[in-house]
């Protein structure tokens, strides 16, 4: 039962499994044990960027391909969401309807851009992409009649998600069940089913292939594979699962804006999480996603301890201080990339035999 | 590349066929140029926005150059080169605060203190260059997929080290006295200081010019260009070149990083990832690896990109992708293809 869940790609690594088990429970039970708003959106963001990053890693760890142009997939999803609860009032048919249509937007985008430059080489296809996200980024902010501009947009989720909605009087293990938590738990369930149906995508046949063109190209061309159908499909099917995520945050967050969705650091981010996860391997995104969201919000208080300590000492405070958690997850990604191709999902598989 | 006739060279014996030098790409620019006049309607301002174009356009040359050439030359493709372009000019910045008192003291001063902020900027980022391709880009040579990761971070920590030294906030980078206002040359204003950027963009487009086309070192960087191992068979060691020409291209980001933060009057961490992407527009544009591409591609989106603003301010924000998309329907290799890629 539980290798058909996992397509048979079981974690390999006694470690791996209870890192995974450790993840998975503490986000189905985050409302529970880390109660507090903070808490909560911590785990919420977790759960958007596993999914992110899973569906960039079926592109960059799966098939090969650098893109730069993931977070306007992603993007496009948030607005989606946005743009139709915001035009046509709020309720669970503009939502489903602003998802499909952000799905067949990116989908048909990822196509045109995949078939027009997909077959060229890796570096033409990370500069093309790099260009069209950053005028995406422009055309989202320029279009302020439509998109809110810089400002973004503010809606109203169906009611159910809405944090009013209250339906028990008394608090369940302590906690009051509002919208909130239900949009979280709506968001668990949709990143751990789409996750899964991931897995299932890498590690069927054409799962094989993508692996097939990712080491040798010309050889999976000359075994019979067409190979840019293959890149382009992987192409779409990624983009399509970084519009869901994109879907997913405007709902918890109920506003987007171009900082929060498309902006370029967003993008760094999802390459720091996957090297430093392991390309290639889906639990990477998992445990990598994870760290990096903890770090990027209590890193630097863990830092500010530091910071603290060494207070007064020129250089070293300076390293240390709050502010410069990029700085050394940058340190971990270059060391990740050399030392790590596989990142820590590849270390803790290794250790095991 | 097209950049000398083979005729130039001291070639011995047999007559070699004489290259016909490909001309269309630069009546294209002169034709952006020409059909501005009746698109703007009047030569002051057409005459204003040209050199506006043209300085930016030098400017972003001057960035470009490097890249292109480390990518013709070694097929690498640095995606940190905007850590050089912000390292230079927050090094300028400090260099001309330092300097503040000497350059106000007249024109003249205030050029030399310039010169000077440009030249302790390149030999910052010469420096730079030198570690980040023993450190970053070495161990990765022929592996396109980790050198995109690896440059990408390498950038990232170069910003953070940055964000350390000078703080995360933008700083200001304002031109001394001397170079500021304008002449005026008719109804046309024209900025001092742009001639200035356009004066030294020239002299270092000539001058790479010159290398390329008249020195044993240039003719062994367009060779390899060409063919590395052909070159490297015969004897030469084509890694140093590469060093070499790494540390060059550091560099001249790093003068055009100062170029570029005392056109837009300040400086801040993120000048670089923002270039980034004008950068891989010119060099696709010229065609990757050419020096006399990226002259023209540079140039062109320099002059698009003011002429548009004048023209429709909405429009200009895509014009450079509509170049872009322009100029490869045309040539799908840019403008000046590389041969044996």
């Amino acid at each position: 039962m539980l290798d058909r869940l996992l397509s048979h790609d079981r974690p390999r690594s006694r470690w791996l499994a209870a890192a995974l088990l450790m993840v998975v429970l503490g986000l189905a039970l985050a409302p529970f044990l880390f109660p507090g708003a903070k808490a909560l959106s911590v785990a919420a963001k977790m759960l958007v960027f596993i999914l992110l990053v899973a569906s960039f890693d079926l592109l960059l760890g799966y098939t090969g391909i650098v893109s730069f142009a993931h977070t306007m997939f992603f993007g496009i999803g948030a607005y989606g969401v946005a743009i139709a609860s915001t035009r046509w009032g709020q309720g669970w048919d503009t939502v489903l309807l602003g998802t499909a249509a952000a799905l067949a937007t990116s989908l048909a985008l990822a196509f045109v851009i995949g078939l027009f430059s997909l077959r060229v080489k890796a570096i033409f296809y990370a500069m093309i992409t790099l260009a069209v996200a950053t005028a995406f980024q422009t055309l989202a902010s320029q279009l302020s009649d439509f998109t809110g501009g810089e400002d973004g947009l503010t809606f109203k989720n169906p009611e159910w998600l809405s944090p009013s909605f209250e339906p028990f009087e008394n608090p369940v293990l302590g906690v009051t069940l509002d919208g909130r938590i239900f949009t979280y738990y709506l968001l668990f369930v949709a990143v751990f089913v789409l996750f899964l149906a991931l897995l299932r995508i890498v590690n069927s046949p054409f799962g094989r292939v993508l692996q097939a063109i990712r080491e040798n190209d010309f050889r999976a061309e000359s075994i019979g594979f067409r190979t840019v159908v293959y890149r382009t499909w992987s192409n779409v099917l990624s983009a399509g699962f970084a519009t869901l995520a994109g879907a997913l945050l405007a709902l918890w967050l109920r506003y987007v804006g171009p900082d929060t969705t498309l902006s370029f650091e967003i993008m760094l981010d999802i390459l720091l999480i996957v090297v430093i996860g392991g390309m290639g391997t889906m639990y990477g995104a998992v445990v990598g996603a994870a760290l990096f969201v903890l770090a990027q919000n209590y890193l630097q208080d863990l830092l500010k301890l530091g910071a603290t300590a060494v207070e007064g000492v020129p250089v070293l405070s300076q390293l240390v201080s709050p502010d410069r958690w990029l700085l050394w997850l940058g340190l971990l990604f270059v060391l990740s990339v050399y030392h790590f191709p596989t990142g820590l999902v590849g270390r803790l598989r290794s250790r095991h035999r | 590349m097209s950049l000398a006739e083979p005729s130039s060279l001291p070639t011995s014996g047999a007559a070699i066929p004489k290259v016909q030098f490909d001309w269309r790409p630069v009546a294209l620019l002169a034709a952006v140029v020409l059909l501005a006049v009746p698109a703007i309607g009047s030569t002051s301002s057409w005459l204003t926005l040209t050199v506006a174009g043209v300085a930016m356009g030098l400017i972003i040359f001057v960035i470009a150059s490097g890249l292109t050439l480390v990518f013709g030359l070694m097929d690498v493709l640095n995606f940190g080169h905007g850590v050089f372009i912000a390292l230079g000019a927050f090094v300028a910045t400090t260099v001309m605060a330092g300097m503040a008192g000497f350059a106000a003291q007249g024109g003249f001063q205030a050029v030399l203190v310039v010169f000077c902020a440009m030249l302790v900027a390149m030999a910052v980022s010469g420096a730079l260059g030198l570690a980040f391709e023993r450190w970053i880009v070495r161990p990765v040579y022929g592996l396109h997929l980790k050198q995109i990761l690896i440059t990408m971070g390498g950038m990232i920590v170069g910003e953070e080290i940055i964000k350390m030294i000078w703080g995360p906030l933008q700083i200001a980078l304002p031109l001394p006295d001397a170079l500021r206002g304008s002449y005026l040359m008719g109804e046309a204003s024209i900025e001092k200081y742009r001639l200035l950027a356009s004066a030294i963009g020239l002299v270092v487009f000539g001058v790479l010019l010159w290398t390329l086309a008249r020195t044993k070192v240039g003719l062994l960087i367009r060779a390899g260009v060409q063919d590395r191992e052909m070159v490297e068979s015969l004897g030469y060691r084509i890694k140093q070149l590469f060093v070499g020409v790494f540390v060059a291209g550091s560099a001249l980001a790093g003068l055009g990083g100062v170029m570029w933060g005392l056109y837009q009057q300040n400086v801040s961490a993120q000048i670089g990832a923002q270039v980034n992407v004008l950068l891989f527009i010119v060099i696709i544009i010229g065609g990757l690896g050419s020096t006399l591409g990226c002259f023209i591609g540079a140039l062109l989106v320099g002059l698009m990109a003011n002429y548009t603003g004048f023209l429709a301010p909405k429009v200009a924000l895509f014009s450079n992708i509509a170049l872009m998309v322009g100029v490869l329907l045309w040539r799908p290799q840019g403008l000046y293809p590389v041969t044996n890629r």
